[in-house]
């Protein structure tokens, strides 16, 4: 029974773990789009005032 | 890859969850205890399907890598980037799930059967491939050699199959199996499914970002 306990146990951590990394990952890449966008906008607005 | 956002984002996660839960029940209240090796052959419903969408994952990989050595297309090669990671996930359970049977079984975590030696030098390879591509970020010649790498590597998995009749190795054969044990067998392997795909989507999604933000760079860069 413990190894058993044990081998799900390492199915969902590793799963989670991974998930964990995704997320993080499309967060800040999502900010990094968003911060870029953002820029562009600004410059464009700067340049047509 | 817009017109499966809605299926990916709205209903796969939900469909993951529910498989996952009816694969849970399946393997701990109704598939029975195998009378050899007690209960952690249960370990074995969740390390098949793992191991099958390994091969699935490293397939894809193969596939999408040749189309982009053919064509050079770009959403090839972010599939087969995103495929040898979810496939390394994956290959990383068979390898944890198969040392935590093996204790108990054969004594050991670990021996130096030729099935579990090709599954190793699998991880190794793909290891590899991902390591490659982290490292060598949006460098073309370095996606081109591990686009040969990603189908090179493919070629282990045939060896693998065959590796339990060539060299007599003690690794467990799966030939026939009771009503019950094959049902649960393949709600897991469907639960397995979902999860890759969700998975595999995931991390398209990401890469795809990443090449956005790339691409705003260079905008930016161009505009300032």
């Amino acid at each position: 029974m413990p190894y058993l306990f044990a081998a799900f146990c390492a199915i969902w951590i590793v799963l989670f773990l991974y998930l964990l990394s995704l997320s993080r990952r499309h967060r800040a890449l999502a900010r990094e789009v968003e911060a870029l966008r953002q820029m562009m906008e600004q410059r464009a607005a700067s340049r047509s005032s | 890859m817009k017109k499966f956002e809605p299926f990916a984002d709205g209903v796969l996660p939900w469909l993951t969850g529910l498989a996952m839960l009816a694969a849970l029940a399946m393997v701990f209240l109704y598939v029975p205890t195998e009378r050899v090796q007690g209960v952690v052959q249960r370990v074995f419903y969740f390390h098949l399907p793992a191991a099958w969408m390994t091969f699935l994952g490293f397939f894809i990989v193969a596939g999408a890598s040749a189309s982009f050595l053919w064509q050079g297309d770009r959403f090839s090669d972010l599939l087969a980037q995103a495929a040898a990671e979810v496939g390394m996930v994956f290959c990383s359970l068979v390898l944890i799930t198969g040392s935590i049977w093996a204790r108990p079984i054969w004594g050991v975590w670990w021996t130096w059967d030729p099935r579990l030696t090709m599954v190793a030098v699998l991880w190794t390879i793909y290891a590899a491939y991902v390591l490659l591509r982290v490292l060598a970020g949006d460098n073309e010649l370095i996606a081109r050699y591990a686009a040969v790498l990603g189908i090179v590597g493919v070629l282990d998995i045939p060896i693998l199959y065959v590796a339990v009749r060539l060299w007599r190795g003690i690794h467990p054969k799966v030939e026939r199996m009771a009503p019950e044990m094959a049902w649960t067998l393949l709600v897991c392997t469907g639960a397995f499914l979902c999860l890759f795909a969700w998975l595999l989507w995931l991390r398209l999604r990401s890469l795809s970002l990443r090449d956005e933000v790339a691409a705003l760079r260079r905008q930016a860069l161009a505009s300032s």
